[in-house]
């Protein structure tokens, strides 16, 4: 295997867009290839990363679009990736697998979204297709529903009260905006308190509106490709450093949901590849689509004990100059979540970090040399886990 | 060839006359609900299908305030997560209880597996009719009181 480095980086603003979500791709796109000071026929292959674009704007086939839209040449493969909400950390995933292996050496990797022009309810069956629909699905599950249904199985199966648990599971929404608050680019900019978390109106009992993160349109991108040309390209290279990835099964299958098995299973490969252990991390981007699954998200990578997190929270130990610190960029929570973009806004946040480039914003974490990142998809159907090093 | 032995059609038409049927593996033991090709525990293909007790225990549930497209009409409801006596779970409606007033005291009570069908303006999924409506074909499953 050849050592890996991610060159450039982009991302739009997360919010509410206008843009189509191939002009968003374009701008995030051509910031990482202008970034990677490199030309668009540099690149060798495009994994793009959408779930929606046929509901959102009755758009299929974007990724040849998006690759001609920025100037790919025409003999360029592009490949869409459907990994629901984690559809750009498989993406990345996958142009680490193609240039380690010595098929390419330089990938755009990315992903676009355009949520918000479903409407709530359209948004909501979309994401409900998530989950396995001929024998769940039709009860009408929704997302904050999965999550809902774990909040309830982590409280009993730790002897954590209820009102305890979403104490500290309103902690992680305060944190994660706290963090978003310094984030240019994230969708909402304003801290919160444990007091308007817990009086929002109720989503799916016991997640209330502050325990969601939000339906978002927005893109990101990042260039994979080998050391030796990265060295050329950029002067701070970031290493993949290891990569792990799983398949869950439906819900129902699931034994025992609060151990997330796909997750443990992604983190492990990820680790081993790596040849690091959970201690090493110095700073993460955590699935925190709910406030309850950052929680159950940090046991399984093996930041906590199982059934010790919430409490890890209540201390502070997932702030920014914590024990680990978690989601600096606000996480999925307050920075927002475009699905298929997100894994690659994650690599996007953590790259910055190693790089060193948040000290101006206020939340960089201090001296970090290696970064996680983990997206999940659908109710735990897709696991992806990428580590990143300053060093290879 | 292989063929599959108890796809979701045939699946559905048992449970709406009243029968939850799965299957019982020969290698291994256990018992796979939903059906699905192959044993869930150890993935052999020499299972016969079984009809189940139709009896579960409720683990976990939520009460779901906001809808996807197509079930605005039946909001608020319960979608809660079961344990049948013979292992697998199940996740279904649980019904015959006021949403507004169910609290934890329902973990733990024992349930009877049903089905109801789709709302019918559910979209994208499964086969549709000339209507334009889904086919009764989709069913949810249901969780009684027992
Ligand atoms: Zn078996």
């Amino acid at each position: 295997m050849r050592k890996v480095c991610v060159a450039g980086v982009g991302m739009t603003k997360f919010g509410k867009s206008e843009k189509s979500s191939i002009e968003m791709f374009a701008e995030a796109a051509m910031e990482a290839i202008i970034g990677s000071n490199i030309k668009p026929s540099d690149i060798q292959c495009l994994y793009l990363g959408n779930v929606f674009g046929d509901f959102e704007e009755g758009q299929a086939l974007m990724a040849p679009y998006a690759a001609r839209e920025i100037g790919l040449s025409v003999g360029t493969p592009s490949l869409r990736f459907e990994g629901a909400c984690a559809s750009a950390s498989m993406a990345i995933r996958d142009a680490f697998v193609a240039v380690a292996g010595g098929f390419y050496d330089v990938v755009l990797a990315g992903g676009t979204e355009r949520e918000l022009a479903m409407g709530t309810p359209l948004a909501t069956r979309t994401f409900n297709m998530a989950t396995e629909q001929y024998y769940e699905g039709m009860t009408g599950l929704t997302f904050p529903g999965v999550f809902a249904i774990l909040s309830r199985l982590y409280s009993k199966k730790y002897g954590i009260p209820l009102s305890k648990l979403k104490e500290r599971m309103a902690m992680v929404a305060v944190k994660n905006h706290k963090n978003g608050a310094k984030n240019p680019l994230a969708q909402f900019r304003k801290e919160i308190t444990v007091e308007e978390v817990l009086s929002g109106p109720m989503i799916a009992e016991p997640l209330q509106l502050l325990d969601c993160c939000p339906f978002t349109d927005g893109a990101a991108a990042i260039i994979i490709t080998t050391e030796e040309k990265a060295k050329k390209m950029v002067e701070k290279p970031v290493y993949i450093l290891g990569v792990g990835q799983g398949s869950g099964a439906p819900l129902y299958r699931q034994k025992d949901f609060t151990l997330i098995e796909s997750r443990v299973a992604a983190a492990k490969t990820a680790y081993a590849m790596a040849g690091i252990e959970p201690k090493d991390i110095d700073v993460a981007e955590v699935h925190d689509c709910f406030t309850i699954a950052e929680i159950v998200a940090t046991e399984c990578l093996g930041f906590f004990d199982f059934g010790t997190a919430s409490e890890a929270v209540e201390k502070g130990e997932t702030q920014i100059g914590g024990r680990i610190p978690i989601n600096p960029s606000g996480g999925l929570k307050s920075k927002g979540h475009p699905i298929g973009a997100t894994g690659a806004a994650q690599a996007y946040e953590i790259v910055k970090q190693l790089r060193g480039e948040f000290v101006e914003r206020g939340t960089q974490v201090e001296g970090a040399k290696i970064g996680l990142t983990d997206t999940l998809g659908g109710d735990s159907g897709v696991i992806c886990n990428i580590l990143f090093g300053i060093k290879g | 060839m292989v063929t599959y032995k108890l796809p979701h059609k045939e699946f559905n038409e048992a449970l709406k006359s009243g029968k939850l049927m799965g299957f019982k593996c020969n290698s291994c033991g256990a018992y796979t609900c939903p059906p699905k090709i192959n044993c869930n525990e150890c993935a052999s293909m020499d299972m016969v299908v079984v009809e189940f007790k139709g009896r579960a225990e409720i683990k976990s549930y939520t009460i779901i305030r906001v809808s996807p497209e197509g079930f605005e009409g039946v909001v608020p409801y319960i979608v809660a997560l079961a344990q049948l006596e013979e292992g697998p779970n199940l996740v279904g409606n649980l019904v015959g209880v006021d949403p507004d007033k169910v609290t934890d005291e329902i973990i733990g009570k024992k349930v009877k597996i049903g089905c109801k069908p789709a709302p019918p303006n559910v979209k994208y999924c499964g086969p549709i009719g000339k209507d334009g409506k889904l086919t009764p074909e989709m069913v949810a499953i249901t969780f009684s009181l027992m």
